[in-house]
């Protein structure tokens, strides 16, 4: 079937197996490899994406079920060249070390500092709660969300 | 492999009614699973995410009407006054599954570790179905639930939703796993009382083939409350003692079984522990005052 959806402000189209999931599709139909499979399960988060502004698993979406939708993915997080604070904070904080959940932790954090530009801690760990790091221990996570808060608040 | 994209309830049912094999899809966070690790290969699914009117929630005539393809976002923000479904829908997964899965997923898998259960069977409710040929009909959630990921919905029908009487009084879910979020409950329990029914109703998930309720504890606990003019007089104590039965009580009404995730010791213990915490809970919230 050919599935049609609005990636990061563009129309893309392209087919899919029927039980594919978005993460699958916009993976090896589109290209768009940030967005990381690991569990398949919806445990980990590594493949977290917007699916009509809500934060969701791309592998636990049907591809269909994005067809004539709207999708954000960390290609879309930033329209610039320049890194998003959100991933400036992550670097200077050093909360990337294999860097393979980091896509999915940014994703989630833009979507918890959009909702929330400065939220409590108890905040950030039940909005990062379903993403997974097996590197950093979190903390340096919880610093690089500190930081970016700081920062994003400082420039509006 | 078929993915039938319907825009309408009508327009659902006749493919339904036409494609009885074709596997309902919602939120995703269980069937996808099984699509992604090549365990399940249905020859056809019905895309439901589209068909808005079933997911929302009202209240009519003393009833209230969960749709069923409310997320459990969707709960969190818009059901706050019912604080036991509030807590299940809080507990479920991560915000990203929160985000997608539905209380019409809960109930079409019908795993006994879906969190929405045991609150909708303390509160009575039933399953709402329909067919395009034969309509729609209410079933009792233990008729609905017949066995684990076994329902009596028939192959023409959809899960329309959820409905139960609004009821007045305290009530709890809590549950035991491993850690806060992504956890599949280990055990599972909800406590509902009914002050102007003068009922105590306990529901537990997780521990057993299916939904279970614990009906000699919700009596001797509903007994032990009119024999003491607890239900008149919320700041008469019920005795530790009477706590304890109780506790045992919805202890043995659980039919637990060892798994990867837990003993049946454990669970049945687990049991004791939520039942005691949870009647404690709503004793201690009847006391006080209306307006606080």
């Amino acid at each position: 079937m050919v599935v049609r959806v609005k990636v990061n402000d563009g129309w893309r189209e392209a087919e899919a197996w029927p039980g594919a999931s978005l993460l699958t599709f916009l993976r090896e139909r589109l290209g768009l490899y940030g967005s990381k499979n690991a569990c398949e399960q919806g445990e980990c988060g590594s493949c977290s994406v917007w699916l009509d502004g809500a934060l969701v698993c791309s592998c636990l979406v049907l591809a269909a079920q994005a067809h004539e939708r709207e999708v954000r993915t960390i290609e879309g997080v930033t329209a610039s060249e320049r890194l998003h604070p959100i991933q400036e904070a992550f670097v200077e904080a050093g909360a990337v070390q294999c860097g393979f959940c980091t896509p999915g932790f940014v994703v989630a954090v833009a979507d918890l500092l959009q909702k929330d530009p400065d939220p409590s801690p108890a905040t950030v760990r039940e909005a990062l709660s379903g993403n997974l790091c097996r590197c950093t221990g979190y903390q340096k996570i919880l610093d690089a969300v500190s930081l970016a808060s700081t920062r994003m608040r400082g420039r509006t | 492999m078929e993915v039938l994209l319907p825009h309408s309830l009508d327009e659902a049912l006749a493919m339904k009614g036409e494609r009885p094999e074709a596997i309902p899809i919602a939120g995703g966070t269980d069937l996808m699973v099984d699509l992604n690790f090549g365990r399940r290969r249905p020859p056809a699914m019905i895309d439901l995410s589209r068909v808005s009117v079933l997911s929302g929630w009202r209240e009519e005539n003393g009833h209230v009407f969960l749709g069923s393809g409310l997320t459990y976002a969707a709960i969190i923000k818009e059901m706050t006054a019912f604080k036991p479904l509030l807590q299940a829908s809080r507990s479920v997964g991560s915000p990203q599954i929160r985000n997608r899965g539905t209380v019409g997923g809960n109930l079409g898998t019908a795993s006994p570790a879906g969190d929405a259960l045991p609150v909708l069977a303390a509160y009575d409710a039933e399953v709402v179905v329909r067919s395009g040929a034969r309509g729609e009909r209410s079933i009792p959630w233990h008729a609905f639930l017949t066995g684990p990921k076994k329902t009596s919905l028939a192959a023409d029908e959809l899960i329309i939703g959820a409905r139960w009487p609004r009821r007045r009084g305290p009530g709890s879910f809590s549950k035991i796993g491993t850690r806060n979020a992504m956890v599949i409950a280990v055990a599972g329990l909800c406590l509902t009382i009914d002050e102007d029914g003068r009922r105590v109703n306990v529901a537990l998930g997780s521990v057993g083939p299916t939904i279970l309720r614990a009906t000699e504890a919700e009596q001797q606990m509903a007994a032990a409350m009119e024999s003491s003019g607890c239900w008149q007089d919320p700041s008469i104590t019920i005795p530790d003692q009477v706590i304890n039965e109780f506790g045992d009580l919805v202890a043995a009404a659980a039919k637990p079984l060892d798994d990867v995730r837990g003993t049946a010791a454990y669970r049945r213990h687990g049991c004791r522990v939520l039942a005691r915490r949870a009647i404690t809970w709503a004793l201690d919230e009847r006391r006080l005052p209306a307006w606080l």
